[in-house]
């Protein structure tokens, strides 16, 4: 038990240093920040992946679709969020839209401005993942009864289906089309992002830990011993379904917030394989992985790198080779190299409080030298 | 006169043009032990499939605890099509899943194990106690259900500890040896609470010694849990040993039923399977 107790310690100080420097940096720092812009992109990205890792890596689902229920959230969170002052400009082609309300000013409305406002951007950001639900549970019913390569297949047509119907002009007073949705309430710091994704991604965790979760890993192992054991096959592969999606739903919602900006173009499948890629490094199986893979990538590619591109890297002026692209090409060459040396990932299937483990047994093993 | 379990009626599986199962029927009794046996490629395996779901037959019915709760009849699947005035007497089709079966008191292990790998012993006994929980997935994972939770850590603890495994509890399944594996199966079917326990060739691979070890093991478990058991198995010495009655299969038809003793002497028998001892 003193080791249980100690893990325990050791994952909320850990997680307490983390929410301090995020807290500090949010005051000692500009909001315009590349510092807060990372933390902010990896946040929303962190939750987006452990909703995939929990349908990937978790219940052994392999789904390509997290891209289009991001993109429900996304729509969901700006359509009903936009103030109506500003409405007539961004529905400038579709008379100032079909909504003839915005939440948050519904909710100042009962509750005062502040409250209302914080309150009525996080209904909204809720509503999202529940209509990203209610359509990962109209999918699932044909979808779920495929089995690996075919489900993510399907999963992926679905998201570049929902991503095409969003721009259709018809539904233009609702989505405004191809254009943008913009000029809705957001964050401007980072510590509102972190401390709703690490509630959500701790919602996550519980699940994961519950019976159902435990059904959950049971049905990646042998779906044929799941079964015989009394776990209902299709009812638990929808629950993950659904569950994953709605996290996403969120994601998206805050992903809409990080971007200012909603348009149906940036969710696409290529914003799947980024979720996915980051699933794979962190390690199939370990939230921990997920978020520490998240952070990394994006702050390999939004930050670190980011010189490759402009022209001065770590003080070296080559602007002939670092030029546009090839901040890819190294980081497609890193991404290899974790590959070859973490097959497992960077975590494998451990979590934080796994790491306190590791490190007892090498002191011991060097004691025992 | 004690109370049927379960009754197999007529079945029949067929794949394509080769009959695995072939009107089979069978009957058990409350508490027995009871054996089907058989050559290779006899069909007993596919008999347990079909018992306990993963099939539907072709032919036939299966009868749980005195409730139907498998049946299939080639007019069945006319029913929808058939609306005339006989169409009163063209018969259900009832197909259950797997899971639905265990939850009714049925619960197997396989030929070639089938642990959930990445899980620790414990887990893979706790996870089969899944099928009884009460909660929804929200009360779970709001730990609304602590005292169900602890009480199923506590019953699977108890388990472990009469199956003689609790000292690995916090291992992981694949890394016991053979033996335990298969002991940690039959656990592992325990946990889910079942009346009628069905096991699949649970001696197979083993040494004389764990062999033996295995068939006291078997006859415990009947005392203990007051389960009645089906067994696959080819070690006649174990089958002779603990069955009361045993079902002889051969390509998909029962060719035999009986006593242990009424088995070993019946002609039909050691001509298909049994055979006769060289020196004897």
């Amino acid at each position: 038990m003193n080791k249980n107790k100690q893990k325990t310690i050791f994952t909320a100080v850990v997680l307490a240093v983390l929410l301090a420097a995020c807290v500090v940096l949010d005051m000692i720092l500009p909001s315009y920040h590349i510092a807060i812009t990372v933390i902010k992109k990896a946040t929303v990205y962190s939750l987006v992946a452990v909703s995939m890792n929990l349908l990937n890596g978790f219940t052994g689902l392999f789904s390509l679709g997290q891209a289009g229920f991001m993109l429900l959230g996304a729509y969901t969170y700006a359509v009903l969020t936009i103030p109506m002052a500003k409405k007539p400009g961004v529905y400038q082609y579709f008379d100032g839209g079909a909504i003839p309300f915005s939440v948050p000013e519904v909710f100042s409305g009962v509750l005062g401005e502040t409250v209302g406002t914080l309150l009525g951007m996080l209904f909204c950001l809720l509503l999202g993942g529940l209509l990203a639900a209610l359509v990962a549970y109209l999918i699932g019913l044909p979808v779920l009864r495929l089995k690996s390569d075919y489900l993510a297949i399907a999963t992926l047509g679905f998201a570049e289906i929902l991503r095409a119907f969003f721009q259709w002009n018809a539904l233009g007073p609702i989505t405004n089309g191809s254009n943008l949705l913009k000029s809705y309430p957001v964050f401007s710091k980072a510590t509102p992002y972190v401390v709703l994704v690490g509630l959500m991604i701790a919602v996550i965790l519980l699940l994961i830990t519950s019976t159902y979760g435990r059904a959950f890993r049971a049905i990646r192992d042998d779906e044929v011993a799941a079964e015989a054991m009394g776990i209902n096959l299709a009812k638990h592969k929808r629950m993950a379904f659904i569950i994953s999606s709605f996290f996403a739903g969120i994601g998206g919602g805050m992903m809409a917030m990080y971007m200012e900006t909603v348009a149906a173009a940036p969710f696409k499948s290529a914003l799947t394989y980024e979720i996915l890629l980051i699933v794979v490094i962190g390690g199939i199986g370990s939230i921990t992985g997920s978020v520490l893979a998240s952070f990394l990538y994006i702050f390999f590619s939004e930050w670190l790198l980011r010189g490759l591109d402009s022209g001065t890297f770590l003080g070296i002026t080559a602007p002939g080779i670092f030029k546009n692209g090839f901040r890819m090409a190294v980081f497609s060459i890193i991404i290899m190299v974790i590959v070859l040396f973490f097959r497992k990932g960077i975590m494998g299937d451990k979590e934080l409080p796994d790491l306190i483990d590791k490190r007892s047994r090498k002191r011991k093993k060097e004691a025992a030298e | 006169m004690s109370k049927n379990v379960l009754k197999v009626e007529n079945a029949t599986m067929q794949f394509g043009g080769v009959v695995a199962v072939n009107n089979l029927n069978m009957e058990i009794n409350e508490g027995e032990i009871v054996a089907l046996i058989g050559p290779n490629g006899a069909g007993k395996t596919t008999a347990f499939n079909v018992i306990t779901g993963v099939y539907q037959p072709t032919n036939g019915a299966v009868w749980f605890n005195g409730e139907k709760i498998v049946e299939n009849h080639p007019q069945g699947k006319m029913k929808k099509l058939y609306k005339g005035e006989h169409a009163g007497d063209y018969t259900n089709v009832l197909a259950p899943t797997p899971d639905k079966i265990t939850a009714l008191g049925m619960a197997r292990t396989f030929q070639n194990i089938r642990l959930w790998k990445s899980q620790t012993v414990f887990n893979n006994v706790l996870i089969a106690k899944h099928c009884r929980t009460t909660s929804n997935v929200f009360s779970a994972t709001f730990r609304l259900n602590k005292k169900e939770e602890a009480k199923q850590r506590e019953e699977v603890l108890e388990l472990l500890k009469i199956v003689g495994l609790d000292d690995v509890k916090d291992e992981l399944a694949t890394s016991l040896p053979y033996g335990k594996q298969r002991r940690l199966e039959i656990a592992r079917a325990l946990a889910a609470e079942p009346t009628l326990l069905l096991l699949d060739e649970p001696a197979a691979g083993m040494n004389p010694q764990e062999t033996e070890e295995l068939t006291a093991f078997i006859g415990e478990l009947r005392e203990k849990f007051h389960v009645t058991i089906l067994l696959i198995e080819h070690h006649m010495n174990l089958v002779m040993d603990i069955s009361d009655r045993i079902y002889v299969l051969d390509f998909g038809k029962l060719i035999a039923q009986g006593t242990p003793a009424e088995i070993q002497n019946n002609q039909r028998v050691i001509d298909a399977y049994l055979g006769v001892a060289e020196d004897a």
